[in-house]
């Protein structure tokens, strides 16, 4: 059972993947997502048997490979931790399966996307289940590749083509240092596997090894370098330029992937490797400063932007700072439970703007929306489900998760926690603020669309919105379905021994224990911010201009983004570019053609062509020539005897 | 005074110097240096004629015979191949034949 989970994604993305065109659309469409909801349900079938019934398991299936003292396994390692992200990925996937079924429609190659998203779908959960670093690596590869086939899947239009390579190449950074990482795991551990690997932990505690003229830690080099793959995946501070560009996928992937699993894939690596994390504070407080500052940059870029989907990709980020400093600050139950929440809504929110981009026949741009809540009301209340349960109201998921976050971050009550609590109330205020400035600017105001583009607007069809029906049940009572197995009462014994928490850290006691300001300053900020968004927005639409003109330098900076792409563009891009340039021009043509290949072929044509002077064609010239010759050789045979 | 071997290969060397001279100098003619590869085919023979007679040995003199068919010969195919040359390229002169020019 716990195989056919990962092995009919890979079933269905090779039947749509080699069938291709000879089994058709249909065929494509229903084989993938017939396995993709076979697959859920198992999913759900293993997530309460494994955490219920409390019944954790590994499935060894076969060495990968075992050269002398480095083993490989391939193993399904279906622990609590693993459990939820069965369900998160598997539901996820099967809804957005199906929901591409309606939105894909008119696209020409629908089998490749089927079985790209099938293929992602199987990296995906060879990664959460890995029992192993190789095998997660492996995954973790896997989900990079898949992201760039669909992020380039129209790879007809060079943005795309762009944003995939972005993607990759920012990818790449993050993926040395995770594999740096593992190799360092290896030569300090001598093993890859998870068990041997976390039960050695402790006895390193304290060891630093000699690096260049430094005495470094060695668990804090170990978990810093760990955390820079999840940095690159999971799109925290400096690494995050590839995600908004990522949105140049078709709406689904960037629900799918960009949201609700893929690049969540970091926050499970660090909650995986908490019995790690656990003995590296200094590394956890980085974890946690990252988190904290992404949480409140990407919300404040997110406060600017007018393409519906960079609003939502950069509140991702936001939100995935969040989980990162709760697993900063040791709460990985809240940060899992975060992930888990977010997951549904976040899908829900994309989905439900490839909805409204559906209806909008293919704009982007919220200023061309406006005024179409009467006409697509169906996607409209949705997108009220899942911008309230972002913004943390009551009742919905993201209040339940949001809320334990900040409670872990204000009652670790270390200098770095109260930095991640007040950027993380910030950022709080900020979400609910940008959430409901793209509802009033899509669908209140006057229409700011065309005439032709009003007329179409249509309501998705069924097949589009029952996966969101699902996902807004999810958006919904996942928080307070799931509040107390995650981080209340019944945590430590929900997860088992899945997510290892040091002697000392008693985070999730404290944080039921803050004051009470504290458990409502989140709320309080998500309504201030969704007042101040109606007010912007509906009572007085030139407000928001005014500002942004008053602070126009200010919201020209966060509007490029915090110049990362310029600043990447002058210190990355340009210089590799001119480095490759100089290379080529100068190392490669001048010196190695220059001297080899090219220098000996222009330097034999030039004696050649010399030689061949010599040539005059004249018959004097060759009798004198022999006359010399023949004068040469008889004087030297003279002289010859005569000595 | 009597003329003895050193008269002859005076003679013959002169010729000799005429010839190899009338090949190098020419630039007008082809045939001039076929009338040159004469004179130094004959500047030879010379030598071989006196040798022949100095030392007694008749040898010498079968071989200037030789040569002198082979010369004949030699003219002959010259010529002909001139007249064909002059016939494709409507010139013999020197300067003209250099088609071997690299």
């Amino acid at each position: 059972m716990e195989v056919a989970i990962v092995a009919l994604p890979l079933l269905g993305a090779l039947i749509a993947g080699f069938g291709n065109r000879r089994i058709g659309d249909l065929a494509a469409q229903w084989i993938t997502s017939g396995l993709m909801l076979i697959t859920c349900v198992i999913a759900w079938i293993v997530f309460c048997d494994v955490t219920f019934a409390n019944h954790p398991r590994t499935v060894q299936l076969f060495t990968w490979f075992a050269t002398g003292n480095f083993k490989a396994n391939w193993a399904l390692r279906i622990d609590q931790l693993t459990a939820v992200m069965l369900i998160v990925v598997t539901t996820v996937s099967a809804m957005v399966h199906v929901y591409s079924i309606g939105y894909m429609h008119h696209d020409k190659s629908v089998p490749r996307f089927m079985a790209y998203l099938s293929l992602f779908t199987f990296c995906m959960l060879m990664l959460v289940t890995a029992d192993n670093f190789m095998q997660m690596f492996f995954g973790w590869e896997g989900v990079g590749l898949s992201s760039y086939l669909l992020i380039g899947f129209w790879f007809d239009r060079p943005s795309a083509n762009a944003a995939a390579i972005k993607a990759f190449v920012v990818n790449r950074v993050g993926d040395f240092g995770f594999a740096l990482g593992i190799m360092g795991v290896f030569m300090i551990f001598g093993s890859v596997d998870f068990n041997t690997v976390f039960a050695a932990t402790p006895g390193q505690v304290g060891h630093s090894f000699h690096f260049l003229s430094w005495n470094v830690d060695i668990l804090t080099t170990l978990c810093l370098l760990l955390f820079v793959g999840a940095m690159g995946k999971s799109a925290q501070l400096g690494l995050h330029t590839w995600l908004p560009d990522a949105m140049e996928g078709p709406t689904p992937v960037s629900a799918l992937i960009h949201a609700a699993t893929m690049v969540t894939a970091g926050v499970f690596m660090v909650c995986r490797l908490s019995p790690m994390f656990e003995y590296a504070p200094a590394a956890r407080d980085v974890v946690a400063v990252v988190g904290a500052s992404t949480a409140f940059f990407a919300a404040t870029i997110g406060l600017t932007q007018f393409d519906i989907k960079r609003v939502i990709a950069y509140s991702t980020c936001s939100q995935l700072g969040y989980m990162f400093f709760a697993a900063g600050v040791g709460a990985y139950g809240a940060a899992m439970f975060h992930l888990f929440t977010h997951a549904f809504f976040k899908a829900l929110l994309f989905l439900g703007s490839g909805s409204v981009i559906h209806a909008m026949s293919g704009e982007q741009d919220m200023r061309k929306m406006g005024g179409i809540y009467k006409l697509i009301p169906t996607t409209y209340v949705l997108m009220w489900i899942g911008n309230l349960a972002l913004a943390g109201i009551p009742i919905f998921a993201g209040f339940y998760s949001k809320d334990s976050i900040l409670e872990s971050a204000f009652a670790s009550g270390s200098v770095v926690g109260h930095y991640a609590f007040w950027l993380g109330i910030a950022a709080a205020f900020m979400t609910a603020f940008y959430s409901w400035r793209l509802l009033f600017m899509t669908f209140h105001g006057k229409p700011r669309c065309d005439h032709e583009t009003l007329h179409h607007v249509h309501e998705s069809p069924w097949d589009m919105l029952v996966p969101l029906f699902v996902l807004a049940a999810g958006a919904i009572f996942s928080g307070i379905l799931f509040v107390h197995y995650f981080v209340g009462g019944h945590a430590h014994e929900f997860f088992g021994s899945a997510i290892f928490y040091g002697p000392e850290n008693d985070i999730l006691e404290k944080a039921e224990q803050v004051d009470e300001w504290v458990k409502l300053l989140p709320l309080v900020m998500g309504i201030a911010g969704i007042a101040l968004a109606y007010v912007a927005y509906i009572r007085k639409p030139g407000v928001a201009g005014s500002i942004a003109r008053a602070f126009g330098g200010i919201y020209t900076f966060v509007f490029r983004k915090w110049m990362f792409d310029e600043l990447y563009d002058l210190v990355f891009v340009r210089s590799a570019k001119a480095l490759g340039f100089g290379l080529w021009k100068g190392g490669d043509g001048a010196v190695i053609d220059g001297c080899g290949p090219d220098g000996i072929a222009s330097a034999t044509l030039a004696i050649a062509k010399r030689a061949s002077k010599l040539q005059t064609g004249y018959v004097y010239h060759y009798a004198f020539a022999m006359l010399i010759g023949v004068v040469v050789l008889v004087s030297w045979y003279l002289i010859g005897t005569k000595l | 005074m009597e003329i003895g071997l050193g008269h002859y290969l005076t003679v013959a060397a002169i010729l000799f110097t005429l010839g190899v001279f009338g090949i190098f100098l020419n630039r007008k003619n082809v045939i001039i240096i076929l009338m040159s590869i004469e004179l130094l085919l004959l500047a030879v023979n010379i030598n071989l004629v006196a040798f022949s007679h100095f030392l007694g040995d008749m040898v010498g003199q079968v071989f200037t015979m030789l040569i002198l068919t082979v010369a004949a010969a030699e003219a002959a195919i010259g010529l002909a191949i001139l007249v064909v040359y002059f016939r494709n390229r409507g010139s013999i002169a020197v300067e003209d034949i250099n088609v071997m020019k690299g």
